[in-house]
C-alpha cells in the first residue's frame, strides 16, 4: 500500500521552523491543548521533508507506522513524501503487542494488523512512526518485531510528540514537538482517522 | 477473559470473537520465516495429559513454544500418574515447579474444574478435554475454521446452519460446540440415534433430529463425531453396518450440503464408520485445516489467559501511557 | 443415684420435671414441683424440648476394616452428639458382617465404647455378593440379636434371592432393608440422570433404577406375606410407589436421609465429590416429594446413612470419589429446618420419625418409648432455636466429608441420656 491510496489531508506542507510552534490556544476542557490540527499538519510536512533531506531522496525508504495511532500518521507522511518526490513511497503497519514486555502488568490486548509492503524491508531504510515517545519500551519492542521481519540497512524513528522520561537508551531522529511533562501527566493524541479530530492534549 | 478456560460457556460472544481475531492475526504471522514470538518468554506452561492424545498434546506444545514459553509435558504412560498417583498430588508437584498455566486432559469430567477451584494450584487452567464434558479449544478451532470458510474470516457465525452428527452422549466436542456455536449466532442441529443423545438434550440450545437425510440439505457445514464400534456391545446400536447406513457420511449425503458447505471432523476418524474415505479426503473436507488452525487458536487462548493473569511485574514501573486506551509510546 | 431433669417440655408440650434412677423414669411432674435431695444430680432443662432418644436405622461405622475412616468409638461419639441413643451399623465392613462372629464383635465393641447402643445389621447375602443367603438365623440368634438385614451398598437384585430372604426372616421377625438400585441401569453412574448430568458430562443414575426395584419388592413382600424396609428413598416416584403399596396393605416401611431432605443435584456443578452419594442427590421436585412423604407418614423414618470416607477418597476428581456423606451430627437440625420450621411436622412427629418408628421397625424394646414413669430414661434434650456452624475439626468423627461444611444449622442437641446416663451434656461429650 502507498500513500497515494489515501485522499490527501487538508493543508499544504510548508516550511516550518523546528521547535515549539503554534499560537496560544484557549484551554481545552480535558486540559491544555498543545497542538491543534493545523500544527499537526505543519509538523507532518516538516518531518516528511526532513526524512527526505537526510536520506537524500526516497529511493529505499519504507515507512512503518506503529499500531495504532502511528499508522495513520505514517500514511500521511508517506503520502506527503510521495507528493514531494513524485514516486510512491511504500508504507505499512507494525503491531508490537506480542513483543511487549509488560504482558503481566497490562493484560492481553487485541492484536492489530502487521502489514509489510510487498517488497519487504531487507536492505532498506525503515522509518518507524509513532505518536508519542515516552519510556522507549514500545520502540524496543518494535525493533524486536522488525528483526523478526527482516534485516533493514538502517532504522530511524519519527514521533509526533516526545514527552521525555526515557527508560532505555533510545532517541527519535525526527520529533514533531518536545513536550516536557511530569510522569503523572497524560499526553493524549487524537488523530482524525481514529478519533475524528487532530489534536494533542496534556492533562493531569 | 475469565481466569480459566474450562468450558465453552466461559466465553461471551465478544470474548470468543476476540480470541478468533487474535488467532487470525497469529495465523498470518506463522506465514513468516520466524514463527516464534517472545510474548510468553519466562512463563512455564505444563501439559498434563492423563489421556493419550498425541494430536492435541502436540498442538498445545507447539502453541506454547511459538510464544517462547517453557513447556513441560506430563503424559500418563510411564509416569507416576499411571502408577496411581492422584490428581491432587500431581497438581501439587506442578505447583512446586511453578507452572503459570496447566493444560489438562483427563478421563474424568470435571477434573479441570477441580484443579482450578481446589486451591491445589495457582496458575491458569485450560481444559484440553475432560471425560464426556467439554473440549473448549476444539470448539474454538472449529469456529475459526467455520468462520474462515463461511464468514470471510471475520466476525461471528450468525445465521449459519451447522449439523453435528454422532455419539453426542459421550462427546465433549459436541457439548462445547453447541455452546460456542450458539454464542456466535449459528443454528445447530444434532443428529444421532436416540440412544446416543443425553437425557434432557431437548433443553440444549439446538435442534434435534434422528434423520440425517432430513437434516443435511442446505446446511453450511456438517461436523462428524467419532463413534466407537465398541458402543455396539452396550447396545447403543445393533451393528456398525446399521450405524453407518443410517448415520454415516458418504458422498451422496455430503452433496446435500449447501454449495459451499464443508465437512469437518475433530479426529481421530473411524474411516468407514461415521465417514467414508472419499468424503474425508474429498473437496469439501477441511479436516486437515482444522488441525493447523488448532495451533493458532491455542496460541490465542494462551496469550489471552496468561495476559489476564497476575504477573510478576514491578508495580513501580511507569505505565506506558501516551495515547490512552492502546499501545503506548 | 437419682437424677432430675428440670423444666423440660416433652414433645414441646407443657413443662415438667422428670426424675429417674437406675435408668428408669420414676416421676414426671409439673415443672417446679420435683423434690431434689442434696446428693441427687440435677440438670437444668431451661425450658427446652425433650424427646425419646433418636434411633438411626442406617449408619456406617466402618469397623472392622476401615478404621482410618471411622471406628465404632468415633462413630458412636458422633451419634451421641447427634442425639442418637441407638444406631444400626450396616454390614458392608471388611470382613462383611455376614456371620454371627462378626456381628457379635461389632455389638461388643459398641458396648465397650458405651456412647450409644450399637445394633449390627446382618448382610443378606454372603460377602454381599448377591449369590447365596448368609446365615441370617445364626445372626438373629447371636448375642447381637440381629433383626435388620441389608446388603446396603449393593442391591439384592436377583428377584429369587430377594423372595427367599423376605420369606426366611419371617421365622424370627426379621426385616430385609433393601438398597434399591438396579445394577445394570446404573453401571458407572455418577449422579442423578437428568438434564444436568447431560450438561456436566457425568453418567446418570436414573430414578427408574430405584423405583423399579421398589415396585418389584412391594409386590414380592405382599405375595409372600412378609414385611420389607426400603433404605434411603430419594425420588417422587419412589414415594408414590410406597404410598400406593401401603394403601394396598403391603407391610412396608421406608426411610429418607437428611441430605435427601435438603440438598439437590445442583451441587454436582461444583464437581466436588463431597456431594457424591448413593442414591444421588436428586431434583428440587424430588426433595419436595420426600418432605411430603415424611410429613404424611408414607416415609416412616429419618435414617442418616452416615458414610464416613477418608480424605483421599474425597479430595479428588468426581469420578474417583467415593459415594457417601456424614450425617449423624447434622440430622436433627436438618429435620428442624426442612420439616419443623415450615410446619410440616410437630414435635410428636419428630419423636415418631426419629425414635418411635425406627425402634419399632428394628424391634427394639427399650428405645423409642413414651416419656413416662416406668420407661427407660433414654432421652434427648434439644434446643430448636440454637444456631451453630458445622466444623469438622470439632467433630469426634474421623472423617470430614460433611455436605454441610461451614453451613449454619438451626437446632442443636443439648443433652443425650442413655438409660439414665448422660452421654452428652450441654452439647459436649461426657
Amino acid at each position: 500500500m502507498t500513500a497515494a491510496d489515501i485522499p490527501a489531508p487538508t493543508g499544504r506542507p510548508t516550511a516550518i521552523p523546528e521547535g515549539p510552534g503554534g499560537s496560544a490556544t484557549p484551554p481545552h476542557p480535558d486540559g491544555a491543548r498543545v497542538l491543534d490540527s493545523d500544527d499537526i499538519s505543519r509538523i507532518l510536512g516538516r518531518i516528511s521533508h526532513e526524512i527526505l533531506e537526510r536520506a537524500h531522496g526516497a529511493q529505499d525508504i519504507v515507512i512503518l507506522g506503529i499500531q495504532t495511532r502511528g499508522v495513520p500518521l505514517a500514511r500521511r507522511i508517506a503520502e506527503r513524501m510521495t507528493d514531494i518526490e513524485g514516486a510512491p513511497v511504500p508504507v505499512g503497519s507494525l503491531d508490537i503487542t506480542m513483543y511487549r514486555d509488560d504482558l503481566s502488568l497490562r493484560g492481553a490486548r487485541p492484536l492489530h494488523a502487521t502489514d509489510v509492503p510487498v517488497d519487504g524491508i531487507d536492505g532498506r531504510l525503515v522509518v518507524l512512526v509513532d505518536d508519542v515517545l515516552f519510556s522507549g519500551r514500545t520502540i524496543r519492542a518494535a525493533l524486536d518485531a522488525l528483526s523478526d521481519l527482516g534485516r533493514p540497512r538502517a532504522v530511524q524513528l519519527a514521533v509526533l510528540v516526545d514527552r521525555g522520561h526515557r527508560e532505555l537508551p533510545l532517541r527519535a531522529d525526527y520529533v514533531g514537538k518536545n513536550i516536557p511533562t511530569s510522569r503523572d501527566q497524560a499526553v493524549r493524541v487524537r488523530v482524525q482517522e481514529v478519533d475524528g479530530a487532530d489534536e494533542v492534549v496534556v492533562s493531569g | 477473559m475469565s481466569t480459566h478456560l474450562l468450558s465453552a460457556a466461559d466465553l461471551s460472544r465478544d470474548e470468543a470473537i476476540a480470541v478468533l481475531d487474535t488467532a487470525a492475526e497469529l495465523a498470518r504471522i506463522s506465514g513468516r520465516t520466524v514463527k516464534k514470538l517472545p510474548t510468553l518468554r519466562g512463563r512455564t506452561v505444563v501439559n498434563l495429559f492423563f489421556e493419550d492424545s498425541t494430536r492435541t498434546r502436540i498442538s498445545f506444545e507447539a502453541a506454547a513454544k511459538r510464544l517462547s514459553a517453557d513447556v513441560i509435558t506430563f503424559s500418563a504412560k510411564g509416569s507416576s500418574v499411571s502408577k496411581g498417583e492422584s490428581l491432587k498430588d500431581t497438581a501439587l508437584t506442578l505447583e512446586a515447579m511453578g507452572a503459570d498455566a496447566v493444560i489438562v486432559r483427563h478421563g474424568a469430567s470435571g477434573a479441570p474444574h477441580r484443579l482450578a477451584h481446589s486451591g491445589w494450584i495457582d496458575g491458569v487452567v485450560v481444559n484440553a478435554g475432560d471425560g464426556t464434558h467439554e473440549h473448549p479449544t476444539q470448539a474454538l478451532l472449529d469456529a475459526f475454521t467455520l468462520r474462515h470458510h463461511l464468514s470471510g474470516g471475520e466476525g461471528a457465525l450468525d445465521g449459519r446452519r451447522v449439523v453435528i452428527v454422532g455419539d453426542v452422549l459421550h462427546s465433549r466436542v459436541a457439548r462445547s460446540n453447541v455452546l460456542l456455536l450458539r454464542t456466535l449466532g449459528a443454528d445447530v442441529t444434532l443428529v444421532a440415534p436416540p440412544t446416543l443423545l443425553p437425557v434432557g438434550v431437548e433443553s440444549w440450545p439446538c435442534e434435534i433430529s434422528y434423520d440425517l437425510d432430513a437434516a443435511l440439505p442446505g446446511a453450511d457445514a456438517v461436523m462428524m463425531l467419532r463413534v466407537q464400534a465398541e458402543r455396539m456391545n452396550a447396545a447403543y446400536f445393533p451393528s456398525t453396518n446399521e450405524y453407518s447406513r443410517r448415520y454415516g457420511l458418504d458422498v451422496r449425503r455430503a452433496n446435500l450440503l449447501a454449495d459451499e458447505g464443508i465437512v469437518m471432523h475433530p479426529g481421530p476418524m473411524n474411516r468407514g464408520m461415521e465417514i467414508t474415505a472419499e468424503v474425508a479426503d474429498g473437496p469439501r473436507s477441511v479436516i486437515v485445516e482444522q488441525v493447523t488452525n488448532g495451533v493458532h487458536v491455542r496460541m490465542a487462548v494462551l496469550y489471552r489467559l496468561l495476559g489476564a493473569a497476575e504477573g510478576s511485574g514491578d508495580p513501580a514501573e511507569p505505565a506506558l501511557s501516551g495515547s490512552l486506551e492502546e499501545a503506548a509510546s | 443415684m437419682t437424677t432430675h431433669l428440670l423444666n423440660v417440655r416433652p414433645y414441646g408440650e407443657d413443662p415438667v420435671d422428670i426424675t429417674w434412677s437406675d435408668g428408669v423414669i420414676t416421676s414426671v411432674v409439673a415443672a417446679g414441683t420435683a423434690e431434689a435431695r442434696p446428693d441427687d444430680d440435677v440438670i437444668d432443662g431451661r425450658g427446652l424440648i425433650v424427646l425419646p432418644g433418636f434411633v438411626d436405622l442406617h449408619t456406617h461405622l466402618r469397623e472392622p476394616g476401615r478404621e482410618d475412616a471411622e471406628t465404632i468409638a468415633s462413630g458412636t461419639a458422633a451419634a451421641a452428639l447427634g442425639g442418637f441413643t441407638a444406631v444400626h451399623a450396616m454390614a458392608n465392613t471388611n470382613p462383611v458382617a455376614d456371620t454371627a462372629g462378626v456381628v457379635e464383635q461389632v455389638w461388643r465393641r459398641g458396648i465397650e465404647a458405651g456412647r450409644c447402643d450399637v445394633h449390627p445389621v446382618g448382610a443378606v447375602t454372603v460377602g454381599l455378593q448377591g449369590e447365596r443367603l448368609a446365615e441370617l438365623g445364626a445372626m438373629a440368634d447371636s448375642a447381637a440379636r440381629v433383626r435388620v438385614f441389608s446388603d446396603d451398598g449393593v442391591c439384592v437384585s436377583d428377584p429369587v434371592l430377594m423372595r427367599r430372604a423376605l420369606e426366611y426372616v419371617k421365622a424370627f421377625d426379621g426385616v430385609i432393608a433393601q438398597h434399591a438400585q438396579d445394577p445394570r441401569l446404573t453401571e458407572g453412574a455418577q449422579m442423578n440422570e437428568s438434564e444436568l448430568s447431560g450438561v456436566l458430562g457425568l453418567r446418570g443414575w436414573p430414578a427408574v433404577a430405584e423405583e423399579a426395584i421398589i415396585a418389584r419388592d412391594m409386590l414380592l413382600a405382599q405375595h409372600v406375606g412378609s414385611r420389607v424396609h426400603i433404605c434411603h428413598l430419594s425420588t417422587r416416584g419412589s414415594v408414590d410407589i410406597v404410598r400406593w403399596a401401603k394403601e394396598r396393605g403391603v407391610d412396608v416401611t421406608a426411610e429418607v436421609t437428611p441430605h435427601h431432605l435438603i440438598l439437590t443435584e445442583e451441587l454436582a456443578r461444583t464437581y466436588d465429590p463431597r456431594y457424591k452419594v448413593n442414591p444421588p442427590l436428586r431434583t428440587a421436585d424430588d426433595v419436595e416429594a420426600v418432605r411430603e412423604g415424611l410429613a404424611d407418614g408414607t416415609i416412616d423414618v429419618v435414617a442418616t446413612d452416615h458414610a464416613p470416607h477418608a480424605r483421599e477418597d474425597k479430595d479428588c476428581e468426581w469420578a474417583a470419589g467415593a459415594f457417601g456423606m456424614l450425617g449423624l451430627e447434622t440430622a436433627f437440625p436438618v429435620v428442624v429446618e426442612t420439616m419443623v420450621i415450615p410446619g410440616r411436622l410437630d414435635w410428636r412427629g419428630v419423636a415418631d420419625r426419629m425414635s418411635e418408628r425406627p425402634a419399632r421397625i428394628a424391634r427394639l424394646a427399650d428405645q423409642g418409648r413414651p416419656i413416662a414413669v416406668g420407661e427407660p430414661a433414654t432421652l434427648v434434650v434439644v434446643d430448636p432455636d440454637a444456631t451453630w456452624t458445622v466444623d469438622p475439626q470439632r467433630s469426634p468423627s474421623r472423617s470430614a466429608n460433611t455436605p454441610f461444611l461451614a453451613r449454619e444449622m438451626h437446632g442443636a442437641v443439648v443433652h443425650t441420656v442413655l438409660r439414665g446416663r448422660p452421654t452428652v451434656s450441654e452439647g459436649v461429650l461426657t
